[in-house]
């Protein structure tokens, strides 16, 4: 195989705090393929920003312990001057976010912030810029183009400044788009729309794009390949039919039967117990252990490392890989 | 407007009277310019003729997108807010223009839980302080008997009664809203209006809440009226859901009932934007793409506020003529002149085809997961650098 358009080794983000070390990520390990959509799903708290922000280099190095590998097109990030960063930040690798409004800079118009960010990265004047601008807005499907590159972003409504903040992303062609939760201030309809246009940009740019987000619709959707983490680590990844039809992770399972589900008459949810842990508090083990109906002794001392038993679909968790699969069944026959 | 909404649904007698009752309820906020002198200049038509009934026992849904008067029609029904237009009635009694004084008695029997449980605490008071306080207020229970009443509360709504002197801040989101719930029960209410209780916890946890809910409305013989932006989440809770889009109801049925048969283009739309967590289900079901956003609510479109946004509007009746809530089936009224058909999102074969799936995979892993003796672990990491 062709060597992966993102490949992060044993990455681990820790904040000192007062309070303590903030395990924010501790020890993931990824690829991304060019062109491919991997989602990343996760609570809030278990890291799923925390490592994109990372290999976007937007995590202050004065503030945090940044361990490992990020290699980028076989370059690593994190060895990287801040010019060489710069160049890369932006130009291959984009990213938008789950609030346009405040990612927009409110004084400035639209489409003089889409030109700026064009001319950060390539030598053309302002007017080229600005074609450049108005076309990718117009792909985006604003209407009226010309028009809108002259508003501010309060002019523009939740759904249109999401898609503006898409039109900068992918105005230099980017070979990764990092979404973080692009959609989680919309309401669904619009949210659907935003989706729809994520998924045929990504074919006409041929873009890998990144889908961090908390709601396994979306995921079930939109993506490839699926990342799930917990607690600052990655518990289970697969592709996509692994995770909803095979799934080897009793977090995994745990979110697939606590969501209230429109496809289903369920006559009660089955919650997943406890709340997420303390970041600074890691639970000893399997980070999981406290909340996980399977637990064994050996969860509760020894780290179970993520191994892919049937390759590339793999999980963290001491259960046998038989024991799980029959667990499953049984969670699925049930619903 | 005359037309009463909401025939209960079937397990609801409909001889009974209905605990809550909202008849061509309005609601207008006026915009103003300048400071000294407020000119008129305009109105937010924010609740604009909603008639619900709700009756004892049940749970109604409200569901619907940001600014469709969801939340209004929730401060209007506990009387947060007075209703512009139209009137509120209470277990039989209207209540449109109480004042304060005659509201106090009232209010003990409707309660409201909040959504965000950050906002909705003091912070500078302990929880069992905050239980207590409708307590107090009311004068339902003695002093001295307080701590014991906030205790039990404690307990039933799954909190550490020994947490009782602790700050909001010690406790998670979750927790926080456990508090906010036991709030509400303080009194023994009647009524339970939940706006967005769920929506600002994490997914594992929500279930939690959304669970204890259900367990609290068998206890305590509760009436809720349950507000998301979800709609999974509505269809689990509720009894019936009622659709709102730009201050009006469109749509009230039984949650299966919708799901499978919705009548209103809009709420066809909202079931097939909504994630559904299964990929095979998900790409089969047919798709009801909007154009564009929800129009102001400060000029409505004419006629069916729906029609400029709608892939089913003929023109000029849906321009013209605004669309009455009818019946189609038992317990489902819709305002639209050309319904969709039934199984319009989710059809037949689109659920025969993940059912399908899922029974594959329960077969396949059964027929080969059957633990072979000592069968050891294969160690191979995903992808070794």
């Amino acid at each position: 195989m062709a060597e992966p358009l993102l490949d992060v080794r044993n990455l681990t983000v820790h904040f000192p705090t007062d309070d303590g070390l903030v395990k924010a990520v501790d020890g993931v390990s990824f690829t991304i393929e060019p062109r491919e959509t991997l989602g990343v799903v996760g609570e809030s708290g278990s890291g799923k920003s925390v490592s994109f922000l990372t290999v976007m280099g937007l995590i202050n190095k004065k503030q945090a312990r940044i361990t490992g590998e990020i290699l980028f097109q076989g370059r690593d990030l994190l060895t990287m001057s801040d010019d060489e960063l710069r160049k890369i930040r932006g130009d291959k690798i984009a990213m938008i976010f789950q609030d346009p409004l405040t990612a927009l800079n409110p004084v400035h118009r639209v489409g003089a912030q889409i030109v700026e960010a064009i001319q950060a990265h390539r030598e053309i004047t302002e007017d080229e810029a600005m074609k450049i601008a108005v076309e990718m807005l117009r792909r985006v499907g604003i209407p009226q183009p010309d028009e809108r590159a002259r508003q501010y972003p309060h002019e523009f409504s939740g759904g249109m400044r999401q898609r503006a903040m898409i039109a900068m992303a992918l105005s230099l062609d980017p070979d990764m788009l990092i979404a973080d939760e692009p959609t989680t201030a919309l309401d669904v309809t619009v949210q659907a729309q935003i989706l729809d246009l994520i998924d045929r940009l990504k074919e006409e740019f041929n873009t890998a794009v990144v889908m961090i987000t908390h709601d396994l619709g979306v995921v079930a959707e939109h993506t490839d390949r699926v990342n799930v983490m917990y607690a600052g680590k990655v518990v289970e990844t697969g592709s996509r039919d692994d995770i909803y039809y095979n799934a080897e992770h009793p977090y995994t399972w745990g979110l697939l039967q606590s969501i209230s589900r429109l496809d289903e008459k369920q006559d009660r949810l089955r919650p997943i117990k406890g709340s997420p842990p303390s970041l600074i508090h890691v639970p000893p083990g399997c980070s999981f252990h406290p909340r996980c109906p399977y637990v064994m002794d050996i969860c509760r001392t020894q780290v179970p490392e993520l191994v892919a038993e049937d390759y590339p679909h793999a999980n963290a968790c001491h259960i046998s890989l038989e024991e799980k699969q029959r667990i499953f069944a049984s969670i699925m026959a049930r619903q | 407007m005359t037309m009463t909404m909401g025939q209960p649904a079937p397990d609801v007698t409909a001889s009974r009277t209905p605990l809550v009752k909202l008849t061509g309820v309005k609601k207008h906020f006026p915009i103003t310019r300048g400071i000294i002198f407020q000119k008129r200049i305009g109105q937010v038509h924010a609740v604009d003729g909603v008639d619900l009934e709700v009756y004892p026992g049940e749970t109604v849904g409200l569901v619907g997108e940001t600014g469709c008067g969801k939340s209004t029609t929730a401060r209007l029904i506990t009387k947060l807010m007075d209703v512009t237009e139209g009137t509120v009635e209470f277990d039989g009694h209207d209540i449109t223009r109480m004042s304060r004084k005659e509201m106090q008695p009232v209010r003990r029997d409707m309660q409201m839980v909040f959504q965000d449980p950050y906002a909705s605490l003091n912070p500078r008071k302990p929880v069992g302080t905050i239980i207590a306080e409708p307590m107090a207020i009311h004068g339902t229970v003695p002093k001295e008997k307080r701590r014991r009443e906030v205790q039990d509360l404690m307990q039933r709504v799954g909190l550490n009664p020994e947490h009782y002197n602790r700050y909001p801040h010690e406790f998670s989101g979750g927790q926080r809203q456990r508090v906010g719930v036991a709030r509400a029960l303080a009194l023994r209410p009647r009524l339970i209006v939940a706006d967005e209780p769920v929506s600002a916890l994490d997914v594992s946890v929500q279930a939690q809440v959304l669970n204890l809910l259900e367990d609290l409305q068998d206890e305590f013989n509760l009436t809720y009226i349950f507000i998301a932006h979800d709609l999974s989440v509505v269809k689990h809770m509720s009894d019936r859901v009622a659709v709102m889009y730009l201050g009006r109801v469109v749509e009230v049925a039984p949650g299966e009932v919708l799901y499978k048969n919705a009548k209103h283009p809009y709420t066809g739309a909202l079931l097939s934007a909504v994630p559904i967590p299964d990929p095979k289900l998900a790409q089969s079901r047919k798709r009801i793409v909007l154009e564009g956003d929800v129009p102001s609510p400060i000029n409505p479109p004419s006629g069916c506020r729906f029609h400029p946004r709608c892939p089913n509007a003929q023109l000029p009746k849906c321009s013209t003529d605004d669309p009455e809530l009818t019946p189609h089936r038992p317990g489902q009224l819709a305002a639209c002149h050309f319904p969709l058909p039934d199984r319009a999102v989710i059809t037949e074969e689109a659920e025969v085809k993940a059912e399908e799936t899922r029974k594959q995979v329960v077969r396949r892993v059964r027929s080969t997961g059957e633990p072979k003796p000592g069968a050891t672990r294969t160690r191979r990491t995903p992808r070794k650098p």
